[in-house]
């Protein structure tokens, strides 16, 4: 594979795994969201699998195939079926409410039009803030890194905005894929028992957060986040 | 071969028992509850609405009222006491057992390291230093005080009660794994483990508020975390930059020998970004939301737990960096950093503290006050400031262990977290209205407490290092904190009780580890003795100058 051709491709990659994300953001209905997740997912093993086939090292495909099948498969799936898990039949006055709005994030916290311009910001901190990184080794990898940067920042940023159980799941896998990305664009990933299992951690957290998503519902009638109100100072 | 059983023996035994808790309980009679004996019903579990409880097998009979509130008249008490204390079954045992196997295992590597320096096993993965040995004494005390005198939560059934103990135990396991590991990556995967299995302690009891708790935490810390990763992929890049090769550039030791090579603009955002993530564990400002919520929600020894020694064992993680970035960056960047931190928490506690209305909030609050005591001694980072701070950090976990126990006592004797609605404690209680008396004065620095010790040293080496303006900050904060954590206990503990009725007892069984956990406590404000030589050493890594 020629340089040029690995360059554009690696780049074409990044920009793809980057546009998931943002647009994450602006679309809002919950399933197109983690279909987007999914797309997202591919882009990164698309990644790995471009890193390993320039470098030769036939072990970064391995791990690009354990890529695509846990963040562009399982996750999705996951949350995925968290979304379509039947409504409790619990509380018969939210019902009629939360039904409908089950599947949407309808009140973030940030609007559209604000969260995409929050998301260009954070793109360009991220910029700014990779620079001593892409300095210090300048290769067509490294100076991707920023979209790594990019994501881990759209992620924090969705986690904090978003008022819904499932979006908020969403924005900390978000992160997760940035990390991933990092640790590729950086240094061809992390050792291969790092990441064996901080996959396996990053799954069971996904696990534990879908239980407790049930259980919300269960309790709360809904999984919106301004309903959890128990706990305050005063 | 001794060394190899010594290190795996605090992941492993734990590990074993949670295995054979998941698979062999089925068939273990459920477990009656320990109770302190009195008239008043304890908190109504919420019911929640559609959340059945989860299948298991039945209640065998011959356990009466084991899930229902206990309204039995004023003169049943003592023989109750003593009936409940018979009926518990061997896994309570075991997970004392397997706390104390812990605590022999550090004993057992505290000989051996202060002898022979370092011990490794399994290659590069677990590693046991004086600091790690330190740390796992810490756990290894706190457990067994959590776990012997602890009230746990009320369980439904006999699978909410299988449930707790595996957890416990594999919380326990991870504990270990986060001390012992060597290698960077696997403490976090340990951390991060941690995290997922204290989600599930936290809403053990299943009400509104612990599902509230449990998403709060889970949410807070996962991100924070991920923050911690980032800055750890980032450290591992600049090492690999630096020559250190795949399989050495995460391992500890190799990385703090080769710090100096480290480039200083991503070794600084790298270990920037660990300060806020396991900062978030350690409850430190500004991810420190989650905390209040999690520790007045989770089963009282699981508070005791995280708040004796899951937070410090993510700071102890957060130490490993420091000395990384110490030795590529100078100490500058950490202290500043640091102490930046440990002042905004500290005022956030302060303020917070003062106008708490729940005593479980309350000690809640308290930890993060000494978490914050204890990043100001890594900040300062001279050798009687780390020397301070590791007896902080035991001094703390033994303490607030005591002090969250007692807490969940009392939260069943009178069925209210609210500060306003006990009065009169040490007439009504006396036993564990002392225990939580002793255990508050403990927190607030009294002699002959190990925290005055640790404090004392903290603000001498904070004004020998030219640290007088933040140490003096940091002195009229605590002085805040202690008004409003010792006015708050008095109103709890004096006056007469609300009713006339005869006090109410606590076991022996739970008040000997209560007392054992205060005198351990005193005893570290009095002197080391055996672990002089341990701390010195441990010292010396963490200060990493």
């Amino acid at each position: 594979m020629g340089d040029t051709l690995y360059t554009q491709l690696l780049d074409l990659a990044c920009g793809a795994f980057l546009l998931a994300a943002v647009v994450v953001l602006w679309l809002r209905q919950l399933a197109s969201i983690v279909r987007v997740f999914a797309l997202q997912g591919v882009a990164l093993a698309a990644v790995a699998a471009l890193l390993g086939a320039h470098e030769g090292r036939w072990e970064l495909l391995a791990v690009a195939v354990g890529i695509a099948l846990l963040r562009a498969g399982l996750l999705p799936h996951l949350v995925r079926r968290a979304l379509s898990a039947p409504a409790w039949p619990a509380h018969p006055g939210h019902h009629y409410e939360e039904d409908v709005s089950e599947a949407r994030e309808t009140r973030p916290l940030v609007n559209v039009a604000a969260s995409l311009l929050s998301a260009a910001l954070l793109t360009l901190l991220s910029y700014a803030v990779a620079r001593p990184l892409v300095e210090l080794n300048p290769t067509p990898a490294t100076r991707a890194l920023p979209v790594g940067l990019a994501v881990v920042l759209t992620g924090f940023f969705t986690l904090v905005t978003r008022r819904r159980a499932l979006a908020q799941v969403v924005g900390f896998l978000l992160m997760d894929n940035g990390i991933t990305a990092v640790a590729f664009l950086a240094a061809s990933g992390v050792p291969l028992i790092v990441e064996l299992g901080v996959s396996f951690d990053v799954l069971l957290a996904v696990l534990v957060l879908r239980i407790l998503t049930t259980r919300m519902r269960a309790a709360f009638g809904g999984t919106g986040i301004d309903d959890l109100r128990e706990l305050r100072e005063w | 071969m001794v060394t190899l059983a010594l290190l795996t023996g605090p992941i492993a035994v734990p590990l074993a028992v949670s295995g054979a808790r998941a698979l062999g309980g089925v068939t273990v009679r459920s477990r009656p509850r320990r109770r302190v004996r009195v008239p008043a019903a304890p908190r109504p579990v919420a019911a929640l609405p559609g959340g059945g409880p989860a299948p298991g097998p039945p209640p065998p009979a011959g356990l009466p009222d084991a899930g229902l509130p206990d309204t039995g008249p004023p003169d049943s008490a003592l023989p109750a006491v003593r009936d409940g204390a018979v009926r518990r079954d061997g896994w309570e045992a075991a997970g004392v057992l397997c706390a104390l196997t812990v605590l022999a295992c550090a004993a057992g590597l505290a000989v051996t390291v202060t002898r022979h320096g370092p011990a490794t096993a399994y290659g590069r993965l677990l590693r046991a230093d004086a600091l790690s040995v330190w740390m796992l004494l810490a756990v290894g005390a706190v457990a067994t005080l959590a776990l012997a005198a602890g009230p746990r939560g009320p369980d439904r059934d006999a699978a909410a009660a299988r449930r707790y103990d595996v957890l416990v135990h594999a919380l326990l396991a991870t504990l270990g794994l986060a001390v012992l590991a060597a290698n960077l990556g696997v403490l976090w995967i340990a951390i991060e483990a941690t995290t997922i299995l204290t989600a599930f302690l936290v809403g053990h009891r299943r009400t509104r508020a612990c599902v509230e708790a449990a998403w709060k935490y889970m949410v807070i810390c996962s991100a924070g975390i991920a923050l911690a990763l980032l800055g750890t992929v980032l450290i591992y890049y600049a090492a690999r930059q630096a020559g250190v090769p795949e399989a050495l550039a995460l391992d500890w030791p190799t990385l703090a020998r080769r710090a100096g090579g480290l480039d200083p603009a991503v070794t600084r955002l790298g270990t920037g970004l660990v300060v806020l993530g396991f900062g978030a564990k350690a409850g430190l400002a500004p991810l420190h939301a989650w905390l209040p919520d999690t520790y007045g929600q989770a089963p009282a020894p699981v508070a005791a737990l995280m708040s004796g020694v899951l937070s410090s064992v993510a700071f102890a993680g957060l130490l490993r960096y420091k000395v990384i970035a110490d030795a590529a960056l100078g100490p500058a960047w950490s202290c500043a950093l640091l102490t930046g931190t440990a002042l905004l928490t500290l005022a956030l506690a302060a303020a917070l503290l003062l106008a708490q209305r729940d005593y479980r909030r309350m000690l809640a609050y308290s930890s993060m006050e000494h978490m914050s005591l204890i990043a100001l001694g890594a900040a300062v980072g001279t050798p009687l400031a780390a020397s301070a701070m590791l007896l902080h950090i035991l001094g703390h976990g033994l303490a607030k262990t005591v002090a969250f126990c007692a807490a969940g006592h009392l939260e069943r004797l009178r069925g209210t977290t609210r500060i306003g609605r006990v009065r009169g404690l040490l007439a009504e209680a006396p036993v564990l209205g002392t225990a939580l008396a002793l255990a508050v004065l403990a927190l607030l620095g009294l002699p002959p407490s190990g925290l005055f010790a640790a404090e004392l040293g903290l603000v001498r080496a904070g004004f020998a290092a030219g640290m007088g303006w933040s140490t003096g900050a940091a002195l009229v904060l605590l002085l805040t904190a202690f008004a409003a954590l010792g006015t708050r206990t008095a109103r709890m503990l004096l006056g007469p009780p609300p009713a006339p009725r005869p006090p109410a007892r606590l076991g022996a069984r739970t008040a000997l580890p209560l007392l054992a956990g205060l005198l351990l406590c005193a005893a570290l404000g009095v002197g080391t003795g055996p672990l002089t030589g341990l701390l010195a050493s441990a010292a010396e890594i963490a200060g990493g100058r």
